[in-house]
């Protein structure tokens, strides 16, 4: 009685469950029917994709692999995979050495020169086009303080250099006439961050202009109007309306370039320093230059290069959750 | 704008103070250009005295007769062509294509792709396994290596992805109908629609060919094969260093510092020229740079 009741119930359950397989198996086989079918209508889509994913796997992330030699004892004829490994051995050599130290203490205490300079030049100066009122000199302006930005930094240093020459150098030409001794402008450490800054301010602060100019002119035009009927000028409508307009995009983008902290353009402090003014102007860019690509201890460079990447990952990240934050919207 | 019979006097006079503020950031802006102009104009013996102020002293060509007749000068200035034309192309034909599969909606692992790329923007592995990779490759002290190994950058491709994806379906539908596929639409309907976005992608590429240095400097050993950038800043450095070199040229009339400015002169020139004509595109790609994803 049991047996059958439960042969009787037992039958269909074993047909359905049969049934329940072959249905699954439809499914499943649809499923790859319609992958198959995907790829053949949209095949070109993929194709148009293909050659940038290879070209990111083969020269970018496959250096993301090669970064394993920061905890290896490296050696050229080994190669990456084969060098053995040692732990975090030269991350204690760098925080030992007092040169990579430094390096990163020059690369904070720069970028904050720059930030604490650089960040509010280009504000101002928009701020400043904005109240001038003939339109062929505005425009005038722009385009001259626009084009540094186009120029490439062995130009810009090229300029520097001659300008800052203690006998040539048209700086020291006007010390000369206010009756002082010529300044060794380049190769005193006193004298790096103010000339580098002041080249950042000079090549960046114009075309800097451009994004807080865009904000300005999306402000309402009645905020302007109205406040002209309550007899506001210019200057109180500058700090009441305009600025405050502009808050939120001044906002970001000093969150971005909190976040490119460890971004010193490496590459105009490689043509203005010298072994006289390292102490003052080596970045850790720099020193990776000079430890890996000069003297050959890729993997100790490397090592710093990893600690590099973190730390500006960290900031990033950080840097956009918190512009997510201001704008609700995040900066990529 | 407000109406300038609006102002009060107190405002004309800020609008005042305001360009003539201005005007000397400008003129600062202006004057180093000026000065090494005038610099390479001038006689070697003025320029080392440091007697060149605005205008050329001792108006000469001799920095210019000296360099026009080096030859790798000359190379250089070619290779730095052929490495913004060829980079410039290179680029477009990886970068056009990839963000109009982006925009597709119905590209599978959409979001996965996007990240793929946007990652590299905020961790890269930094310069020595960059630089060990390129030598794996068999890219050192190639000319094609440098035209491949910069090729593609994750902004670009993001900042056309973005445009790509602004433009209404309805534009794309017509195409459909007449039986279009992927390739055609593309190049029919997308390129056509965003030439502002691409005019502004192949601005900042050529920029950054034109002046690219710091990677041809270590990649490539070759005098045959370096861009002009490198080679000024070799003329640079060695004219400092090269006490032969200042014997020979008082005698000659230019110095390190007038040969130097002639080569920042021959430098800049093409940028000057090309520059009015592209500056409306930076202006909107500025701001599309701000588009959010």
């Amino acid at each position: 009685m049991v047996d059958e009741n439960t042969n009787a119930g037992g039958q269909p359950l074993e047909e359905a469950l049969i049934k329940a397989r072959e249905a699954q198996r439809r499914v499943t086989d649809g499923r790859w029917v319609r992958l198959f079918d995907h790829f053949k209508r949209e095949w070109q889509i993929y194709a148009m994709l293909l050659p940038t994913i290879i070209w990111f796997v083969v020269f970018l992330y496959k250096p993301m692999y090669g970064l394993q030699i920061a905890f290896k004892d490296y050696s050229i004829f080994r190669g990456v995979a084969d060098s053995p490994w040692i732990g975090w051995e030269h991350f204690q050599t760098l925080f030992a050495n007092d040169q990579f130290i430094r390096a990163v203490r020059n690369t904070i205490t720069i970028s904050f020169y720059n930030l604490l300079f650089g960040f509010p030049a280009p504000i101002i100066l928009a701020l400043m086009f904005n109240e001038v009122m003939h339109a062929t000199y505005k425009r005038t302006a722009q385009t001259i303080v626009y084009l540094p930005h186009f120029i490439s930094s062995v130009i810009i240093a090229g300029i520097v250099i001659t300008a800052f020459s203690p006998t040539a150098g048209i700086i020291n030409t006007f010390i000369g006439w206010l009756g002082f001794d010529p300044v060794y402008f380049l190769t005193q450490p006193q004298w790096f961050r103010p000339i580098f800054v002041g080249t950042g301010i000079w090549q960046e602060a114009g075309f800097g202009s451009i994004v807080f100019l865009a904000a300005i002119a999306g402000v309402n035009p009645s905020l302007y109007e109205s406040a002209v009927v309550d007899g506001a000028n210019r200057w109180q409508m500058m700090w009441k309306i305009t600025i405050p307009s502009i808050l939120p995009t001044i906002l970001i983008m000093l969150i971005i370039r909190i976040g490119n902290v460890m971004e010193v353009s490496f590459e105009l402090v490689i043509l203005l320093y010298q072994p006289s003014t390292y102490e003052t102007a080596d970045v850790v860019n720099t020193w990776i230059y000079r430890q890996g690509l000069q003297s050959g201890q890729y993997d100790l460079a490397a090592a710093a290069g990893l600690f590099n990447a973190v730390v500006a990952f960290v900031l990033v990240m950080t840097a956009n959750t918190l512009s997510r934050r201001f704008s609700r919207t995040s900066l990529w | 704008m407000m109406n300038w019979n609006l102002y009060s006097r107190g405002d004309k006079f800020f609008a005042m103070v305001v360009s003539v503020l201005i005007g000397m950031f400008t003129v600062a802006t202006l004057y180093p250009f000026i000065y090494i102009a005038a610099v390479s104009f001038s006689s070697g013996f003025a320029a080392q005295a440091g007697k060149v102020v605005l205008t050329p002293i001792d108006a000469t060509l001799e920095a210019y007769g000296y360099i026009i007749t080096d030859p790798k000068f000359w190379i250089s200035y070619r290779n730095t062509f052929i490495y913004t034309i060829g980079g410039t192309i290179m680029s477009l034909i990886f970068i056009v294509p990839c963000a109009y599969a982006l925009s597709r909606p119905q590209l599978k692992g959409r979001r996965f792709f996007n990240l793929f790329i946007a990652f590299t923007m905020w961790f890269n592995a930094g310069l020595i396994p960059f630089f060990l990779n390129m030598r794996d490759l068999g890219l050192l002290d190639s000319m094609f290596g440098i035209i491949l190994g910069f090729a593609v950058n994750a902004f670009n491709i993001i900042l056309l992805r973005n445009f790509f994806e602004s433009i209404p379906q309805s534009f794309e539908e017509a195409a459909r109908m007449d039986g279009a596929n992927d390739f055609q639409v593309l190049w029919k309907v997308f390129i056509p629609l965003s030439k502002p976005a691409i005019a502004t992608i192949t601005l900042f590429l050529i920029v950054a060919r034109w002046n690219g240095f710091f990677w041809a400097m270590v990649l490539l050993q070759s005098e045959d094969k370096i861009p002009l950038q490198v080679f000024l800043r070799h003329t640079i450095s060695n004219l400092s260093d090269d006490d032969e070199f200042a014997i020979v040229q008082t005698a000659a009339g230019f110095s390190a510092e007038t040969v130097t400015a002639a080569i920042i002169v021959c430098s800049i020139i093409p940028v000057l020229i090309v520059y009015p004509f592209v500056q409306k595109y930076f202006e909107k790609g500025i701001l599309l740079g701000g588009v959010k994803e």
